[in-house]
């Protein structure tokens, strides 16, 4: 077990450290100068060769990227071009607003997709399993940006039941937990909830009918367990893979979330990214993927190791 | 027992079986979800191919006076849109550029992927190593991520965009092909070819492509599926296809002001969006029971 967990530690170093190049490299592959955003239009060329400077754009690539990567790994992501405000400060502010939303919708998703998963996989090839099976086809095909839009349409625009946009009233982003602040999380929970719900339930209907299939059920039903008996006996079964997925789905989620923050004015990361992106605030855009891109490689280490000490028949 | 005649031991050729493809199209054929899905498509693709012929009027062509207007107007089926062009004609229009950014990437990756995950595959030793440990980097960005801060740094554009998704869809193919390649690389009929002098290309071009592109064919059917939400989703944020162009996507954005007026006109780019990726996922579904592929 311990030395499952270091040999996974250490087979992920290499991926974050190809992360960080891949980070460093958006800067550079972006067309135009890096400082173009910061210049002013007449700047001359002896400013522009001191913030050159400066900023270290005057020296070769793998040693800019060894300064960046020691001020990364100190928590300095350096400075928004557009507010001025340290990359880490903004980017940590974002990411606890996606993370609880990615949370809740990850949990919502999780007890749906195993509610419809479980009863597809008991009643397989019965109209129960062909429904559930279609809710789960409709989860992994719809664009959610879109259902989001849907959503908004029928409970606020045309029931006004619920906000369509922001993350509290008036816009702010101080969030508390008290009604108001919960009824504008509920449409994008639900929104982004589909994604997960929809994988969750074909793994746990593909993982209930192998389960069912097996010798072990027909032994434990031989011998007069009840049904319900049985059936804890899938779940545990069913529950290492079905948990592992949902690590995952969280991870897909706090980083897939940009269109669906978008569709909802959330202030989270996906927010960031977009304002990041239109203003060509480049360190800002490298510093958020490269957070979100940190959490979920530890979030999938932390899966898979959770995995194996929950299931002792997995040995890899 | 010893006269058994001659004429019974003769190979029975007149009864071929039918081969491995006819079999897959035959029960294909018979898959009713499939099937619908695969004429869904088929008469999304020949509208859009036969925009001009078919679109009832010019996709680009509004007036404000006429903007808005809701589903089953006179003169405009599906209503209009923000500056009064006809969603129909838009929406059979936008086929054209929304089906392209969607299937493009995969098509490219599907290029690209195979052979660098065969040439892995067939390789191993540090040739594997390497690429797959590159290949391991990308798998730590969430595909959405990945596709917006590539298209984000290189700036909007369907250049740009394809681009992003391109990178995007390389890794999940290039790891089914390394593994399917991985696989056969030990078994013993390419160990007899290699054993009867077959040299490396001649080994995958005969015995492993035709092993591997199966299984990715269909993991691609699915994977455009995605694509097709991606692309249109790179749009709907400003990053893909630029204004007036009509695509599913950036309509949807534009038209995103519009849900407190007109709003079922204003959800039906995305409802095409929906169509085609769904149909996408159920086609590859069946595709992968008709050629018993296990993922």
């Amino acid at each position: 077990m311990f030395g499952y967990t270091l040999r996974r530690i250490i087979y992920t170093a290499p991926v974050l450290l190809g992360v960080a190049v891949v980070c460093f490299a958006l800067v550079h592959i972006s067309p135009g100068d890096p400082l173009i955003s910061i210049l002013p239009a007449d700047a001359s060329v002896d400013l522009q060769n001191r913030l050159r400077v400066l900023y270290g754009f005057d020296r070769s690539y793998p040693e800019q990227f060894i300064l960046w990567l020691g001020r990364a790994l100190q928590g300095d992501l350096g400075t928004s071009i557009a507010t001025g405000r340290p990359v880490t400060t903004e980017v940590m502010r974002a990411v606890a607003n996606t993370l609880m939303l990615a949370a809740v919708a990850t949990f919502i998703g999780f007890v749906l997709g195993c509610f419809f998963g479980f009863v597809a996989g008991y009643f397989s090839n019965s109209p129960l399993d062909k429904a559930a099976s279609a809710a789960a086809v409709f989860g992994v095909s719809v664009p959610h940006y879109w259902l989001g839009m849907v959503l908004v349409i029928i409970f606020s625009a045309q029931l006004g039941w619920l906000p369509a946009a922001g993350a509290g009233p008036g816009g702010s982003s101080q969030w508390k937990f008290d009604m108001v602040h919960l009824s504008y999380m509920v449409l994008p929970a639900l929104t982004m909830s589909v994604i997960p719900m929809g994988i969750i339930a074909r793994t746990v209907r593909a993982l209930v009918a192998e389960i069912l299939a097996q010798e072990f059920v027909i032994g434990l039903r031989a011998r007069g367990l009840s049904e319900f008996g049985v059936f804890l006996h899938v779940v545990k079964n069913a529950a290492p893979t079905a948990l592992a997925v949902m690590g995952v789905q969280l991870g897909y989620l706090l980083g897939g979330s940009i269109l669906i923050e978008t569709v909802f004015s959330w202030p989270g990361t996906g927010m960031l990214l977009n304002s990041a992106i239109f203003q060509r605030d480049l360190p800002l855009l490298q510093g958020t993927i490269l957070v979100l891109a940190l959490f979920f490689v530890v979030l999938n280490l932390a899966v898979d190791v959770l995995q194996s000490a929950l299931d002792p028949r997995i040995k890899r | 027992m010893a006269d058994i005649s001659l004429t019974q031991l003769q190979p029975l050729d007149a009864v071929r079986s039918a081969g491995y493809w006819q079999n897959v199209g035959a029960r294909l054929v018979r898959d009713k979800t499939a099937m619908a899905a695969a004429a869904v498509l088929l008469l999304l693709v020949l509208a859009a191919i036969f925009a001009p012929l078919v679109a009832p009027l010019d996709p680009l062509d509004g007036r404000l006076t006429n903007r808005l207007k809701p589903i089953g107007t006179e003169g405009h089926l599906l209503g209009t849109d923000e500056l009064g062009r006809d969603m129909l004609s838009r929406l059979i229009w936008g086929g054209r550029l929304s089906l392209l950014m969607g299937v493009t990437p995969v098509v490219l990756a599907f290029i690209i992927g195979s052979a660098v995950g065969i040439i892995a595959g067939y390789a191993g030793g540090w040739t594997n190593t390497i690429i797959m440990r590159t290949i391991d980097v990308f798998y730590a960005f969430p595909s959405v991520l990945l596709a917006v801060a590539l298209s984000g740094a290189l700036g909007a554009g369907l250049g740009n965009a394809l681009l992003s998704l391109t990178v995007v869809f390389i890794p999940p193919i290039a790891r089914v092909a390394e593994s399917v390649t991985t696989r056969l690389r030990s078994s013993d009929f390419i160990e007899a070819a290699r054993a009867s002098g077959a040299d490396a290309l001649t080994i995958v071009r005969v015995h492993v492509l035709g092993n591997v592109l199966g299984p990715i064919f269909v993991y691609a059917t699915s994977l455009i599926a995605v694509s097709m939400i991606l692309a249109s989703g790179l749009s709907f944020l400003g990053l893909g296809v630029r204004p007036p162009s009509p695509e599913w996507g950036l309509m949807l954005n534009t038209l995103r002001t519009a849900i407190y007026v007109q709003p079922w006109v204003a959800a039906l780019p995305g409802a095409m969006i929906f169509m085609v990726s769904i149909s996408f996922n159920m086609l590859s579904d069946g595709l992968r029971s008709a050629m018993e592929v296990r993922q």
